[in-house]
């Protein structure tokens, strides 16, 4: 239903781009005159748009503009001074011209920030403030630059706000914090220095839906030099869909609005913002090309230079392959915070409505950083450092709420917020205290200030050092430029001091060096010397292995009822156990014994010429009287083999060998038998595990290069007796 | 040392000299130990309009001019009280002022508070609203 707003692009409504200037005016943007303009025409025309660029752009056809946004040699500045001189519907044109890889392509261009970074949400339903400072700091220790907390009871804000500050500072100092909250209660709160950066001034495409937002873009721009004024770092938050849910998007596109919102923002002198459909995008979701239109929104933002904060934050779908892949497009390229609000609790406490990612989906993130070698803002923290730092946290507000005279932080809740999981695990609070509490914060207009000294008074010096740099921020107000964040050393990196300067492979932001060492070093990834060491061990606990002796140089049998069982070079030797912990001697006894149940007798030889079991079976069967072997690897890759038969043909294989048993190897060696003898046999059963390979495929290399390595080429077979 | 905007950036590492509190505290100043000593006063703990007019500088040499407008709102709106800020943005929502009482937030920007940007910006607001029936309602019972 396009005429809703439901359409991603090409709306039935979009406009022709069109500009018109008159003695250095804009009079006209989009095919609307002057005299037709509604307030966010009026906006742009009057701070928007740069006439003399605008002269420019003119001369170029879209198609071109396209390519410049895709052409490595085209740099950032360039592009961006370019951007100054389009219309909204301009904008909409170039960018719908390129496709998802594309737009990806120029992402990664046009990010203002060198290097990206990460947003966390930190929440509780309980507004447990020993778990807010926990959360705060995890999030702080796992690299996130912002922490946004916000409130349920709107008069909690104050002890939220505080909460987080601690938190933060304890997990890494320069972590900047917000709570959204109502503009009057936020800009006080960033006022007594509680909280660093607000993003909630939010700008829609429509007149109508600005106006039923209760703003004008010039209430919003005034709004934003009254934080930067207080010294306060302000995003805006723009999104498409947004207009479509409120019933105004009067028969536009979501990436023209989306483009009108981006226009706006940046003309009201907005460094950034949160962008990429943010809380509709499941609305977008739901239209064709809608995660492909989101892109686009974040491209736009970045092009006209803004910091982009893209989304991902509000849960897009119940597909978690949707979700990832939508993710995707702002993970691989980076953008300034590839999300706006990663849920470092668990969901069931996001009280953002959001929680597209969560606690528990955390080792996933930094195993896809690992897997495309891509920084998306979230470091791997081992657990033990992660339980340290919450209860740091935990202990550092209990002793502000002391110092300050709040409701005590007992000792049961820093035990709870240090190691449970959800605000379930906290014991409640006095709700009625806590909000006069919070009162008293506005009251006696408590500030960062004494947040500092409550904490160095109580011997948290170096949080109180953290706290009061916060402060300090304010006083050079250097993290007012676009994307700024501030590193632990309190070093600021906005796009002024540490642009993005990407031109072409080799250039850019490059996750390498120490950095990607930090990131591939995951809690969760073993070590495959330890894999490996384990399983030997675990071969070795129980009793002493069971010897082989290795008697002569094999020869060829004569027996027609014979059955050679060959064994791989490391079988019951360097190695001695399959790969589903059987040992060597049992499974060796499993086959000779089915053997034998089948009316045959059995050879056993070791192959040390090759590891491959096909070539294992096959050396073995021209050694069989019967013609007739069973080839074995280590890890219990087993295969029925016959002298006549090509070495890669074979009369049974068994490939997974992580689902054998004892009884698996004896009903091969009963098979084996049959053939030898000219019994007809049905072929063992086939078992399947899919997933055995994915599983286990690190364990299988690291056996099989085991076996590889107890190679000793030319070496003819030798005859074993079994210990 | 004069100020560079293209190369002075960050003020708080490359040019400490020249970042005080309004009160004159230079920022090394701001310590714990001065903290301590009850030497550091909460509402101190912000940039002057100074500051922030050097910020505009290094937004606009590094080719941002709206942000630097912005912030050189904002430098105007230091010296203005927090409840006043509010009103203004309160008489800028929508429905909210009368053309005439727009008009009255800009002179007293401009006259009282030494904020010509801002007296322009509302001004400006002032005529859109007036275009498009954001003013007030009341204006018209008044009239």
């Amino acid at each position: 239903m396009p005429e809703l707003g439901l359409v991603a692009f090409d709306g039935p409504n979009d406009p022709e781009p069109s500009l018109e200037i008159a003695d250095g005016r804009v009079v006209a943007i989009d095919g609307r005159p002057e005299a037709e303009f509604d307030a966010i025409d009026w906006f742009i025309a009057r701070y928007g748009i740069d006439v003399h660029v605008a002269r420019e752009a003119a001369e170029l056809d879209d198609p071109e503009v396209a390519r410049r946004l895709v052409d490595v040699d085209v740099p950032r500045d360039e592009l961006v001074r370019l951007s100054r001189g389009l219309t909204p519907a301009r904008l909409t044109r170039v960018v719908s011209l390129l496709d998802p890889v594309e737009m990806m392509f120029a992402l990664k261009k046009l990010r203002a920030r060198r290097a990206p970074a990460n947003q966390a949400h930190v929440t509780n339903l309980k507004e447990n403030p020993a778990l807010l400072a926990a959360d705060a700091a995890e999030a702080a220790a796992r690299g996130f630059a912002e922490i946004e907390t916000t409130v349920g009871v709107s008069r909690y804000a104050p002890l939220n706000a505080i909460a987080i500050l601690v938190g933060s500072q304890t997990g890494r100092p320069g972590v900047l914090t917000q709570c959204a909250v109502e503009e009057r209660r936020n800009l006080q709160l960033a006022i007594q220095g509680l909280v660093t950066y607000a993003e909630t001034l939010s700008v829609y495409g429509t007149e109508p839906v600005f106006v039923d937002g209760d703003d004008t873009p010039w209430s919003k721009a005034f709004l934003a030099s009254a934080y930067a004024s207080r010294g306060v770092k302000v995003r805006f938050t723009s999104g498409g869909g947004s207009e479509a849910l409120m019933g105004q998007a009067q028969g536009y596109s979501t990436l023209y609005l989306e483009a009108r919102c981006l226009a706006t923002i940046r003309a009201a002198g907005s460094q950034g913002v949160q962008n990429g459909s943010i809380s509709c995008v499941a609305l977008v979701l739901s239209l064709p090309g809608g995660v492909r239109e989101i892109l686009a929104e974040n491209l736009l933002a970045a092009w006209l230079d803004l910091e982009v904060a893209s989304g991902n934050d509000a849960i897009a779908s119940h597909s978690e392959i949707r979700k990832t892949a939508k993710l995707m497009g702002q993970f691989l390229p980076g953008t300034d915070f590839v999300t706006s609000g990663y849920s470092v609790m668990p969901r069931y406490d996001n009280m953002f409505g959001g929680g597209n990612y969560d606690a528990d989906d955390i080792e996933e993130w930094l195993t896809v950083q690992r897997d495309w070698q891509v920084d998306a803002g979230i470091e791997p923290v081992a657990e033990d450092e992660l339980v340290r730092v919450r209860e740091r946290a935990a202990r550092a507000i209990q002793a502000v709420f002391d110092e300050l005279g709040f409701p005590p932080v007992t000792e049961e809740e820093v035990e709870a917020a240090t190691h449970g999981y959800d605000s379930r695990d906290l014991p409640d609070r006095d709700r009625a205290a806590d909000v006069a509490a919070a009162d008293r914060v506005f009251d006696e207009c408590i500030s960062g200030i004494d947040v500092a000294r409550a904490l160095d008074r109580h011997g948290f010096g170096e949080v109180a050092e953290a706290v009061l740099a916060m402060q300090r921020l304010k006083i050079s107000a250097d993290y007012l430029q676009t994307s700024a964040i501030v590193g632990a050393d309190g070093a600021v990196h906005a796009a002024v001091n540490d642009p993005n300067r990407y031109s072409g492979p080799g250039t850019g932001y490059r996750l390498e060096g120490e950095r990607w060492e930090l990131l591939q070093s995951l809690p969760h990834v073993l070590d495959p010397a330890a894999l490996d060491a384990a399983r030997e061990a675990e071969g070795e606990t129980e009793e002493p292995h069971e010897k082989v002796r290795e008697l002569h140089v094999a020869s060829i049998g004569n027996r027609s009822d014979e059955v050679v069982v060959a064994v791989g070079p490391a079988f019951a030797d360097g190695l001695r156990a399959t790969i589903n912990g059987l040992r060597h001697g049992d499974v060796l006894r499993a086959i000779t014994d089915g053997i034998r149940e089948g009316g045959a007798n059995a050879r056993v030889v070791r192959v040390r010429r090759i590891s491959d079991v096909a070539f294992i079976g096959h050396d073995g069967a021209l050694l069989s009287g019967s013609g007739v072997a069973v080839g074995i690897q280590s890890k219990g890759t087993a295969v029925i083999h016959r002298a006549d038969l090509q070495p890669l043909d074979n009369l049974e294989l068994f490939g997974m060998s992580p689902l054998y048993t004892l009884d698996s190897y004896r009903a091969i060696g009963r098979n084996a038998a049959g053939y030898a003898t000219g019994r007809a046999v049905g072929p063992v059963p086939t078992m399947m595990d899919n997933f055995a390979r994915a599983k286990l495929i690190v364990r299988t290399t690291l056996l099989h290069a085991r076996e590889t390595a107890a190679i000793v080429p030319g070496a003819p077979p030798v005859e074993l007796e079994l210990g | 040392m004069s100020f560079d905007p293209s190369s002075d950036y960050p003020l708080g590492s490359r040019r400490p000299d020249l970042v005080r509190t309004p009160a004159g505290v230079p920022l090394e100043g701001v310590t714990l130990s001065a903290v301590r000593q009850g030497l550091i006063d909460a509402g101190d703990v912000r940039a002057t309009a100074e500051t922030l007019r050097r910020q505009a500088a290094v937004a606009l040499a590094s080719g941002r001019a709206q942000l630097s407008a912005n912030l050189e709102r904002a430098a105007e709106l230091t010296a203005i009280p927090p409840d006043t800020i509010l009103e203004i943005y309160t008489a800028l929502r929508p429905h909210r002022s009368t053309a005439a009482e727009l008009e009255e937030w800009a002179r007293r920007l401009e006259d009282e508070h030494g904020a010509p940007q801002a007296a322009a910006f509302v001004l400006e607001a002032r005529a859109a609203y007036a275009e498009r029936g954001l003013l007030a309602a009341v204006e018209r019972a008044r009239v």
